[in-house]
């Protein structure tokens, strides 16, 4: 269970973020939208215990798995040397990782796609790669929640929709708490259970997708004309897709 | 296809493995040949296989006051010295690596820190107040550590130590301690302080004895082993200050950890050889580029680099000329180009990301 209650933070006078309330129990799937500006990361920050709050609780197991958007790390270590960090609470101040540890280690990066490049230094790899190493660090922590800051901004759309599988994979084992910010409505489609839009006036709205991602709610999120249209994919169940109608009525 | 990765995966497993150890025996052979030249050369230069015979005499009667010339050449006066450069060479090389991998920036170092400095002043201070043997380590340890706190708490700006907040903070703490240096040194009594104080400050092993070694060793021992034990930390401390938290790490109070030790082992160094900068900024580089960023191999390639290092340097101090160079002007004449290269790639490899 990850989440906040009743959360409030202000920056000098400026509130950010007031009577936010939402939790994300395990197995369930939450995507945080929101324009730019409007508090997104700041409420994963909070989540994540780096935000102090100005008012509220904050719900959260010891350790949670966090995805930076892209890893500060720019040091020559192995994927593998990377990922086990993330069995370091159970590993202590003086302690060092042990073969148990190097195991985790390397079935997260096998759960996470990371498997092929796990002997290769985190350096050499592209951003989609390093962020899937993160991903297996993250996983290796065996937090029952995971929290991804922006995971699919930085990527081309073959990573994305990698990404997103692999997200959804996540989501469908049912045994972990997710939440993950996005500009994108459709990584919320693709991806979550719920959402949480932060509207730019007003209380934020919280749902199942369903309910949440529709073009009335995203043309006030975002001020710009949406579209819902329906794709069918061959031998699959239909499944929707949000477009932005960008100067007037092209995507309708 | 399967079988062919798997196999792909265990040859780089088994190079990953040896390829440390490869270095290791090099550097370890690189240690050991600049320890028997150092006990052989110099004004009274001794053979290697006899320097050897006694070194082993040594080791089987250690109470034996040795009568020879040659003996107490290489016992008295030479082995503890060799000794002494080794440990504080390790001692400054790990305490380098430990710091730059704390502050997450390859360009600092105990005397950028202003470590170096404070110390300095800790032990002019002491020596200027009539102040010797522990007590002086003491003062030495404790104004280094002052040094390193005020620093610290210079460069955070809201929550966050940036790479030129730090090497400015560290560069005005440093310009203080050696301006209040100064201030003793014009204050001090010309017939016993002052020489006491500008002979200590030069940089030198030259007054080493078996004395010194014991008053030095166990702080830049216990400083380097608890480096040592912190080695997985320190990668985790190397990580942005959100993500090693988020992976349980308390982050504050382990860098103060560290940087404790750090202060333990620049102090110990300080009291007995004055000031020998360059050393904890170089080392871990060319250790860095001999075996990554992993701290699990990078400290003991260090510990080994930074001896024989400090060993061949005290080695030319002493026998290039008649009179003995100040260690700092060899250091500085090998480190400080290489700081400068290091400063350009750094902002270069900025620029390209």
């Amino acid at each position: 269970m990850i989440g906040l209650d009743n959360a409030l933070i202000r920056f000098g006078s400026r509130t950010v973020i007031e009577e936010l309330s939402f939790s994300v129990p395990v197995g369930r799937s939450l995507a945080i939208l929101g324009p730019n500006g409007r508090g997104k990361t700041t409420a994963l920050r909070a989540m994540l215990g780096f935000q102090p709050l100005d008012g509220g609780k904050r719900i959260a197991p010891a350790v949670v798995g966090y995805v930076p958007q892209a890893g500060s790390s720019n040091q020559r270590l192995r994927a593998v040397d990377v990922a086990v960090m993330g069995c370091a609470a159970r590993i202590g101040l003086f302690g060092q990782p042990g073969p148990a540890d190097l195991e985790t280690a390397r079935s997260a990066l096998q759960r996470a796609g990371a498997a092929r490049f796990a002997e290769s230094f985190y350096d050499r790899l592209s951003g989609g790669e390093r962020q899937l190493v993160l991903l297996a660090r993250a996983l290796a922590t065996g937090s029952p929640a995971l929290v991804l800051d922006e995971p699919a901004a930085a990527l081309d759309l073959a990573n994305q929709q990698r990404l997103l599988d692999l997200l959804d994979g996540l989501r469908q084992a049912r045994d972990k708490a997710i939440v993950f910010t996005t500009h994108d409505p459709n990584h919320a489609l693709a991806a979550a259970d719920d959402a949480l839009l932060l509207m730019s006036e007003g209380p934020a709205l919280h749902g199942p997708v369903a309910e949440t991602i529709t073009p009335e709610h995203l043309e006030r999120l975002y001020g710009v004309p949406m579209r819902l249209v329906e794709l069918s994919s061959p031998g699959g169940a239909p499944h929707r897709a949000v477009l932005p109608a960008f100067a007037g009525a092209r995507a309708a | 296809m399967t079988s062919d990765s798997t196999a792909a995966a265990e040859t780089t497993t088994v190079r990953g493995l040896t390829r440390p150890v490869t270095i290791y025996g090099g550097l370890a052979a690189l240690l050991l040949v600049s320890v028997l030249v150092s006990l052989c050369a110099g004004r009274f230069s001794v053979g290697p296989e006899r320097a050897l015979a006694i070194l082993w005499q040594g080791v089987l009667h250690p109470g034996l006051v040795p009568s020879a010339i040659d003996e107490r050449v290489v016992l008295l006066v030479r082995a503890p010295r060799v000794l002494l450069a080794a440990v504080a060479g390790a001692g400054l090389a790990v305490a380098g690596t430990g710091l730059q991998g704390v502050f997450r920036n390859p360009l600092v170092s105990p005397d950028i820190l202003g470590i170096s400095q404070g110390a300095a002043f800790g032990g002019a201070l002491a020596i200027t107040l009539g102040i010797w043997g522990l007590p002086l380590i003491g003062m030495v340890f404790l104004l280094g550590l002052v040094a390193l706190v005020s620093v610290g708490f210079l460069a955070r700006i809201n929550g966050r130590t940036e790479t030129v907040t730090v090497i400015l903070a560290g560069l005005v703490v440093g310009s203080m301690f050696t301006a209040l240096v100064s201030l003793l040194q014009f204050i001090a009594d010309p017939e016993s302080s002052l020489p006491a104080i500008v002979f200590w400050l030069m940089g030198s092993f030259s007054t080493a004895t078996w004395q010194r070694v014991l008053i030095a060793a166990p702080g830049l021992l216990a400083g380097t082993a608890l480096l040592w034990a912190l080695r997985f930390r320190l990668n985790l401390l190397s990580l942005d200050e959100a993500e090693a938290r988020s992976l349980g790490v308390r982050t504050e109070r382990e860098r103060w950890l560290v940087f404790a030790v750090v202060a333990t082992i620049v102090g110990s160094q300080v009291a007995v050889s004055g000031i020998i900068s360059w050393i904890g900024i170089v080392i871990p580089h060319a250790a860095r580029l001999l075996v990554g960023h992993d701290h699990r191999v990078l400290l003991p390639s260090a510990v080994l680099l930074g001896a024989a290092f400090m060993v061949v340097i005290d080695t030319l101090a002493r026998s290039a000329s008649s009179a003995e160079i100040p260690l700092g002007v060899i250091t500085a004449l090998v480190g400080a180009p290489v700081f400068a290269l290091l400063l350009r790639r750094h902002y270069r490899e900025r620029k390209e990301q």
